[in-house]
């Protein structure tokens, strides 16, 4: 009887089938090289222009022009916020006359340019300046950036006023009658039960609307407000070196990047409970 | 030979002013406003907006095509298999989602007139070059849009079972032909409530092209206001301007989702 004595050693495994050279890969790689071929030219560009006098003299305008971009958007979500609240809700009441009004608010609102809008505040209602004085409101409507905080406030509110509203009623029926068979008060059962559920499908709009609002932003420009945008305008019209918009364009896409970010990891976290 | 073209434009041109519908015959203008300032004609402002609205549609409307091809094969690129295409359709996504539209628009135009310019500088064409602002419009807004619209039409691809795809397949049909006769009707079918916004948003971005000095609506009234000092009255139509075209698009819309629909409607 014969039986093995020795046993086959291991061996390498065959060799992977040559990756065959598709159309994507040409088109990947032909892509991909004009962007490394993009970087490098942008990078040369910086490095052959480079001016620490330029840069000296522009840095800290941009980083404040950044930090006005910044402050503006940040008060305008906010008192948008609250602003949004009884559009919303007048938005979802049953009276007609509240709704059709909420209703008309947010489509002129949404249906329109904000550009368009910041120029009806701005040369619009700068125009009845005599009437503006009388009510005293002149010092107020006189300052470009108060007509951009209050364009920006209104538009953020229609669309703000719509994300919530989506937010709400996407809470299922069920929850309200949960709430009311438990015997809770309407007012207790909206913020324990629907809201909260609310928010957390509302989080990510929010998330994209503070992005639009921060890319929007730049417009505030073309009305002599210097942020970020108007700084890079400023800074382009002295020197005539692009390299100007390319930093502004670092910067805004450091900013976006960092809050998009910011924002998946803050969603991640709140809904870590509805994790399966 | 140039007698028979100029007649026919001609011929076009008063065939399309009867039906204009700001300063025709029956246009709201002549109709509503033949005596104030938004008369059309030398006394009022009328007929410069009515070229306004006229750019500032067929702005759209020329970027719309462009957008829909370069963010279907954007969308196209970032299902593949291949690891470098899904990286530079992501990095062109991250980028033109992330920049305002206005810094993209300087950037396409200043970049475009230095890029040109040096072009021909080295071809030896003396002269300056200037870049046309609504051609710089279309592409800068193009390219937002492509951007958008790859992200809206990359869910709708998920949307679609693999089994489309293998039936195709089974069926015998090439790639190409799979994609057209069975992929994209289903897909026009889940994407177009997204692609809708994303026009929307087009049309209001178009107003930016006003600031490289493109005659479109948001320019005309303001040069309207700046001359008459009604600067509230003039961008009060041009709001109203951008409303009616808005609610002109849904109504596209909407028609196009029941065409989209059309086979969904009989059960």
């Amino acid at each position: 009887m014969s039986h093995v004595t020795t046993l086959i050693p291991p061996q390498d495994p065959p060799p992977a089938p040559p990756r065959s050279f598709t159309a994507g890969r040409f088109f990947g790689n032909v892509f991909l090289g004009v962007w490394l071929a993009l970087t490098v030219g942008i990078f040369l560009m910086i490095v052959g222009g480079w001016d620490p006098e330029k840069f000296t003299r522009y840095g800290p305008s941009y980083l404040s022009g950044l930090g006005v971009t910044l402050l503006l958007v940040v008060c305008s979500v906010t008192l948008g916020g609250l602003l949004s609240l009884p559009i919303a809700f007048a938005r979802m009441s049953k009276n007609r006359l509240f709704s059709w009004l909420a209703y008309g608010y947010v489509y002129f609102f949404r249906g329109t340019p904000l550009l368009t809008q910041l120029f009806l505040v701005y040369y619009g209602l700068g125009s009845f300046s005599a009437e503006l004085k009388a009510w005293g409101l002149w010092w107020f409507f006189r300052d470009a950036w108060n007509c951009a905080l209050l364009t920006f406030t209104l538009n953020t509110a229609a669309y703000q006023a719509e994300i919530l509203r989506g937010a709400i009623e996407s809470v299922p029926r069920g929850q309200h009658e949960g709430a009311a068979a438990l015997g809770l008060p309407k007012r207790i059962a909206f913020f324990k039960v629907i809201l909260p559920q609310a928010l957390i499908v509302a989080l990510r709009p929010y998330g994209n609307e503070i992005i639009l609002m921060i890319k929007g932003s730049a417009i505030v420009a073309i009305v002599t407000v210097f942020d970020l945008m108007g700084e890079t305008r400023r800074a382009f019209s002295r020197t005539f070196d692009y390299q100007a918009y390319l930093w502004a364009a670092l910067l805004y896409l450091l900013v976006v990047e960092l809050l998009r970010n910011l924002w998946a990891w803050l969603e991640l976290r709140l809904t870590r409970h509805l994790k399966r | 030979m140039s007698g028979i073209f100029a007649a026919i434009a001609g011929a076009v041109s008063a065939g399309l002013g009867i039906i204009d519908p700001l300063c025709g015959p029956v246009g709201i203008f002549t109709l509503f406003a033949g005596n104030t300032l938004l008369a059309c004609g030398d006394a009022g402002w009328g007929d410069e907006i009515a070229f306004g609205f006229l750019v500032t549609g067929s702005l759209a409307v020329a970027t719309l095509p462009i957008g829909l091809l370069m963010g279907f094969f954007i969308a196209l690129a970032k299902q593949s298999e291949e690891r470098s295409l899904r990286l530079s359709a992501n990095i062109y996504t991250t980028l033109f989602r992330g920049l305002p539209e206005l810094l993209t628009l300087f950037i396409v135009y200043y970049g475009l007139q230095i890029l040109v310019q040096n072009l021909a500088t080295t071809l030896g064409y003396p002269g300056a070059v200037e870049i046309n602002a609504f051609f710089a419009g279309m592409i800068a807004l193009g390219v937002v849009f492509s951007a958008y619209c790859s992200e809206v039409l990359l869910s709708a691809f998920k949307a679609i079972p693999r089994g489309q795809y293998e039936a195709g397949y089974a069926l015998g049909l090439h790639r190409g032909r799979t994609m057209r006769l069975i992929i994209l009707p289903q897909l026009i079918r889940v994407a177009l409530p997204g692609l809708g916004n994303l026009w929307m948003a087009l049309l209001k971005d178009t107003a930016l092209v006003s600031v490289i000095g493109l005659p479109d609506i948001l320019r005309q009234t303001g040069v309207a206001a700046r001359v008459t000092k009604q600067a509230f009255e003039f961008y009060t139509v041009a709001c109203l301007l951008f409303l009616v075209l808005a609610f002109l698009s849904s109504l596209v819309f909407s028609a196009i989702e029941g065409w989209a629909k059309r086979s969904e409607v009989a059960r």
